[in-house]
């Protein structure tokens, strides 16, 4: 008895410290996030705060005489209040009372850390972000390059993952190891010879680069696909031959409902690859009207890197849609990602 | 794999199917896989710089990466340092958080959820996340250092510190292999922690005897994709430092984007690009080869 008290005791000790420790990781994980959430209603006040405020703190300016002027927290006969500088000597500065401006006093001047801190929201960041660069023509390059890709990846991978799990072909085996072989292949490999290539055609500068190879099946979303055609019994097909359907229509009336979740799956990554994609488009699109989200908004930013708010409020534009795709359906990314973990 | 025990020769109909189905891979294979491998490695060994023709120069890329470019083997050099950080510290830092959120700890879907989230932000967003923090005068990291008496760098400016700092990026994203453990500790069965409880075994002992063994073939796999997924490191250091100061941070993926993309050499590119590759094989032949002794199938003892 006494041991089994013991042994829940330490338990509980046990899923103490892990809460503990996961709580603090998830603190770090979350802080440039924070920032960046913050930093995106953030003006230039808050960017040169140290150090930097994840609340878009900002110094507070009242108007006298017509001209806004700020508030420091001031001490006046040893007691701290609120007043605004509205004339600057050499050493003293002149105070008025925010409330009665005509209440005025020769004090010490102050640095710029006596400032009167409020919390601003600043919404139109997301405005200017959109005024200074042609957001929606890149948004709109990416939605149809996301469209064009996935569709092209759903349809090919589809037929090859059938191909591979329902068909015998002499050697067939040994080109599936190819397939597989190809998945550890890195990409620099191909990369120079793709790029001559498609130079020569004259297809640089175009989307034809990042568009086309989509329809020619990737290892990694054949072997996914397939391993969840494997689990479907081949009786399904059997029966619907009897009834007098061809491959294909056994592929789309009979395999295709079935595939549903992993296609959704295969889906979800590919969006979320090509929307976040950036190493493509910077090799092969030179016309900035033809950039996608990625490649603008760091064009952007490495415009604007000094004014940390405007870069915050373009990073936060480009990372919220994968995040909320994923939130939305998490258990088909780790469907996808433990497919391939634990049968790869 | 499946192997058919009644081995017949395929029909003619069932070929003429197959290579139907297959034929986008067949021609991607060819077109996007096959044929620029070829190319490459002809490309290799010339002198290249578009729009003019290769020229053939026999091995001498190669000789010039080995004995005359320094920044080359510099690259390489922080590329080996990078993983040999990330790596190992992803796998434990990625196994302890699956097993502890495993231990049945409150909200456990939640942490699952926001260790996972930097996984699917743009790399590009990463980048520019931290530049923020890494900055010297306002940043959060030196403000942090400054309240226990550290002076701290200027992180992305100098070159002995630049490199630190792509690193802990990298640790933001410990999520990714969290995940593939977490599934791998859920399949692990009860049974056996049950067993092991009647006899007395105690946390440690139950870590290192049943669940360590079991998880290694996900810790293999994980091990695996980590290494290359390190020489493809690029738009995090991109946007960061685009592999400066000094060439500190000058990972393998970006001298070889300068080489081929800014300096329009790609046969010298393509050279490079072929020394990675022998690399990765045989960095992964060798773990494949340790994993041996160290990786434990369940089917193994079973069968």
């Amino acid at each position: 008895m006494r041991s089994s008290l013991s042994k829940k005791r330490s338990e509980a000790r046990e899923i103490l410290l892990a809460f503990v420790l996961v709580a603090l990781g998830a603190v770090a994980i979350l802080i440039p996030v924070a920032y960046m959430v913050g930093g995106s209603f953030a003006s230039r006040d808050t960017a040169l705060l140290s150090p930097q405020s994840i609340i878009p703190f900002e110094a507070k300016r009242i108007t006298i005489d017509g001209q806004p002027r700020f508030v420091y927290r001031v001490i006046d006969a040893g007691r701290e209040r609120e007043m605004a500088v509205v004339d600057r000597k050499q050493g003293t500065w002149v105070y008025a009372d925010p409330n009665r401006p005509a209440d005025r006093k020769e004090l010490p001047a102050l640095g710029p850390e006596a400032r009167v801190l409020v919390p601003t929201l600043h919404f139109d960041n997301f405005a200017t972000v959109y005024q200074t660069i042609p957001m929606l023509r890149y948004l709109i390059n990416t939605v149809i390059m996301i469209v064009l890709i996935t569709v092209g990846a759903l349809v090919s991978n589809v037929m090859v993952a059938y191909g591979f799990a329902r068909f015998r072909l002499k050697g067939m085996g040994i080109l599936f190891v190819i397939l597989l072989a190809t998945i550890m292949l890195p990409s620099q490999v191909t990369l120079i010879p793709t790029f001559v290539m498609f130079k020569v055609l004259g297809w640089n500068n175009s989307w034809i680069p990042l568009i086309l190879p989509a329809f020619f099946a990737n290892a990694w979303n054949v072997f996914l696909i397939r391993q969840f055609l494997m689990g479907i019994p081949k009786e399904f097909d059997e029966a619907a031959k009897i009834d007098g359907c061809g491959p294909i229509r056994i592929l789309l009336l009979v395999i295709l409902p079935e595939l549903k979740p992993i296609l959704i799956t295969v889906a979800l990554f590919t969006v979320i690859y090509v929307w976040n994609d950036f190493f493509n488009p910077l090799i092969y699109l030179q016309d900035p009207n033809l950039y996608p989200v990625s490649l603008g908004l760091q064009t952007f930013n490495s415009l604007h890197g000094y004014f940390g708010y405007l870069n915050a409020a373009a990073s936060l534009m480009l990372a919220l849609p994968p995040v909320i795709i994923f939130f939305f359906s998490q258990k088909y990314f780790i469907q996808g990602t433990v497919v391939s973990g634990i049968k790869g | 794999m499946k192997t058919n025990p009644m081995k017949t020769t395929p029909s003619k109909t069932d070929t003429w199917w197959a290579l139907f189905f297959l034929g986008p891979w067949l021609i991607g294979f060819l077109v996007f896989t096959l044929g620029p491998m070829a190319a490459s490695l002809w490309f290799s060994v010339t002198r290249f710089t578009l729009p003019a023709a290769p020229v053939f120069v026999g091995f001498d890329n190669y000789g010039k990466l080995f004995t005359a470019d320094p920044r080359f083997l510099g690259s390489l050099g922080v590329t080996f340092l990078y993983a040999g950080v990330t790596v190992p510290a992803g796998l434990i830092l990625g196994f302890a958080l699956a097993y502890f959120l495993n231990l049945k700890i409150p909200f456990a879907r939640f942490w699952r959820t926001l260790y996972y989230m930097p996984a699917v932000v743009t790399p590009v967003i990463t980048g520019t996340l931290f530049i923020g923090l890494f900055d010297p005068r306002h940043g959060l990291i030196n403000y942090l250092l400054a309240q226990t008496g550290v002076a701290g760098p200027d992180w992305l400016l100098d070159p002995r510190y630049a490199m630190y700092a792509v690193m802990l990026i990298s640790l933001w994203g410990v999520g990714g292999g969290m995940i593939i453990y977490l599934a791998g500790l859920q399949s692990i069965s009860t049974e056996l922690y049950e067993a092991a409880d009647l006899d007395g075994a105690s946390p440690t002992h139950r870590l290192w005897k049943i669940t360590l063994p079991l998880m290694s073939p996900i810790i293999f796999y994980n091990l695996v994709v980590g290494i290359i997924g390190t020489f493809q490191l690029f738009t995090q250091v991109w946007v960061l430092t685009k592999g400066g100061p000094a060439s500190s941070t000058e990972v393998f993926n970006i001298y070889l984007y300068k080489t081929a993309f800014e300096y329009q050499n790609m046969g010298y590119a393509s050279a490079q690009a072929w020394v990675l590759f022998l690399l990765i094989l045989a960095l992964t032949a060798l773990v494949f080869k340790s994993s041996s002794t160290w990786v434990y199938y369940e089917n193994e003892v079973k069968g």
